[in-house]
This record gives structure tokens, C-alpha cells and sequence, in this order.
């Protein structure tokens, strides 16, 4: 059976997504990666180190482009003039890639996403032959206006970027997704591996994490885990769970044929 | 000449040259990265063809690791 994460045309085999951010080194970053089996990998865009960087090596030496799917993101933009440019850069960058993770943050404490700012530039990059994954707060009618200007895939929070707190509105996220068309997937405020596995079941497309790897104990190990519980919540979702009966015990033995 | 790059001021001795040049004299030679030229973004493919005038803004960029 095939079961494919299908993001503007192209499938994927993973349903993690995962970010660069916040590893002790390159080796540690390429190590957790390859643990986590994730094909899609996140980039930030930044000005390059002058007279400081020869011979020094790069992300992109322990993470060969030719090898991932990369995912520049517009982290630390607070306009969509911001955004919009810097994809502009990646996609040069890259050698013209098209797929790209849109964030336009509002606030530098709770990192919460200036969905106004966010919109415009949406339109923008669609406009502009981008395929864009946009980063977004799990408001349910939001994710439907950014569906309507052709993102191809909308990436509501499940809890603030990098608090670990898990999925704090899980009947938020089960609207998007009922509505949605496009792949749905969370991104952000993952802290263990049942918050990706509640995602899953939940019935998201796949889950986009950084720092719950990343600032692990064993960074490695994590990332194992979580692409383990990425598939068992992807299975648990397509199995269908049995219903919840409130108050009525269902023996699982049968109840005939006892000795006494 | 007088370049700002990356938002800081720098001198070169050289009158005339383009962004292939540039890049070679900043030792970013081979490096993957991507040159925005007083806002407009300069594709490799005419880094050659892209004379520098004095007082020209660059911002130049590379992939970082992020989320």
C-alpha cells in the first residue's frame, strides 16, 4: 500500500517535515535528520558571514540540496515586504525551487503569526509562481481564505513555536481539516512524539517540527521517535479507532462457555 | 570605491568591477548564495555582466539552519 504526502504535485514518502535550527553542529543536525527519515527539510535565509566564512563548512555540505527537498522559511520576517523578498532570495538561491514555508511573525515573545501581513504576502508569492506552505494560527476560516489564494499547503500551530507544549486546540485543527483540500499539516508547539502522534490521528497530512528534536537530551533518539510516531498516528487515522463508549464497559473475552 | 554590503560600509581600491569580482575578492568563490544589488536581485548567470558603480548596496545571502 502506498500512502503519500502529496504537497504541490510532487509526493513524498515522510509525513515529518523537519527544520535545521538549533543543533549543537552540522554532524549532530545531519545525524537526528537522517533518524527522523524526513524529506523536506527547512532552511532559514541569512546574510552570509564576509571575510569570516572561507574554507568554513555550510549546512548545505552536511545536507546536500540534491538529496532533500528544501523548505527556505521566512523566519524572523515581521512584514510581508520582508517575506516576500526573501523568498525571492532563496529561490535564487536554489536555482529557482518554487516550495517555500511563508511565516510572517506579529510579536517577537510569542512568535504569533501576523495573519494580515501573512495574507498579503500569500497573494503575492502565488501570484508569483510560488508553491507555498504557509505557517498560520489554527483559525479555521483563515486557513480557508489561504487555501482560496492557492497555497498548497496551510501549516496551522498547534501550540507557540518552540514551547513544546503540544496540541492546545485539537477541535480547532479537526475543523481545518475537515474543510480542507489541501494537505493540512501542524507546525509548531510539537513537544514529544504522542503531540505528532495526536496530530496524525487527528487526521493531518504530516507535522513540521524543529525544536522538539533539536532540544531533546538525545536529539537522535527523538527524532527516531518521532518518525515512528508520525507513521503510528498516519495508520491509527486511516485504521479508523473504534468509537468511544462513555460509561458502557466492552469485554474483549468471550463471555460464554465460563467454568463457573 | 564605496560598498555597503550586508549593511556595513567597505572600501575597495579597485575603479571598476562586477559582482563575479565581488565574489571572488570576498573569498565566497564556489559558495551557494544569492546577491540582491541596491534591491534588485543579480542571478548568477549575470554576476559577469554586472558592473558595480560607487555607492551600490548589496545584501548577500546563504541557507542557514532554521525552522
Amino acid at each position: 500500500m502506498s500512502d503519500l504526502l502529496k504537497i504541490a504535485d510532487k509526493t513524498y514518502r515522510s509525513r515529518l517535515l523537519v527544520g535545521t535550527g538549533k543543533y549543537a553542529d552540522f554532524a549532530q543536525t545531519r545525524a537526528a535528520i537522517d533518524a527522523s527519515g524526513a524529506e523536506i527539510i527547512t532552511v532559514a535565509i541569512r546574510r552570509t558571514n564576509i571575510g569570516q566564512t572561507a574554507g568554513e563548512p555550510s549546512l548545505l555540505d552536511f545536507l546536500p540540496p540534491e538529496q532533500f527537498t528544501y523548505l527556505p522559511n521566512t523566519a524572523g520576517c515581521y512584514s510581508a515586504d520582508d517575506a516576500v523578498r526573501t523568498l525571492r532570495l532563496a529561490r535564487e538561491l536554489l536555482d529557482g525551487h518554487k516550495l517555500v514555508k511563508l511565516e510572517v511573525l506579529g510579536d517577537p515573545n510569542t512568535l504569533y503569526p501576523n495573519m494580515i501581513e501573512t495574507i498579503a504576502a500569500a497573494k503575492t508569492l502565488v501570484k508569483d509562481g510560488f508553491d507555498v506552505m504557509v505557517y498560520c494560527s489554527d483559525d479555521p476560516i483563515i486557513a480557508k481564505q489561504l487555501e482560496d489564494i492557492g497555497c498548497c499547503a496551510v501549516m496551522p500551530l498547534a501550540s507557540l513555536i518552540g514551547s513544546g507544549m503540544g496540541i492546545l486546540n485539537p477541535w480547532n485543527l479537526q475543523i481545518i481539516i475537515e474543510n480542507a483540500k489541501i494537505p493540512v499539516l501542524v507546525d509548531a508547539g510539537v513537544g514529544t512524539a504522542s503531540d505528532a502522534a495526536i496530530a496524525m490521528e487527528l487526521g493531518c497530512q504530516g507535522v513540521l517540527m524543529n525544536t522538539a528534536i533539536a532540544a531533546a537530551r538525545n536529539p537522535v533518539l527523538m527524532a527516531g521517535a518521532m518518525k515512528k510516531a508520525v507513521e503510528a498516528g498516519r495508520d491509527a487515522y486511516l485504521a479508523g479507532r473504534m468509537p468511544k463508549k462513555l460509561y458502557s464497559a466492552s469485554p474483549s473475552s468471550p463471555t460464554s462457555g465460563l467454568i463457573a | 570605491m564605496q560598498l555597503t554590503i550586508n549593511g556595513k560600509p567597505r572600501s575597495f581600491e579597485a575603479a571598476s568591477f562586477n559582482v563575479a569580482n565581488l565574489v571572488q575578492n570576498l573569498d565566497l568563490g564556489g559558495k551557494r548564495l544569492a546577491i540582491e544589488l541596491n534591491g534588485e536581485i543579480v542571478p548568477r548567470s549575470q554576476f559577469e555582466a554586472t558592473l558595480l558603480a560607487d555607492g551600490d548596496q548589496l545584501e548577500i545571502v546563504g541557507a542557514v539552519g532554521g525552522g
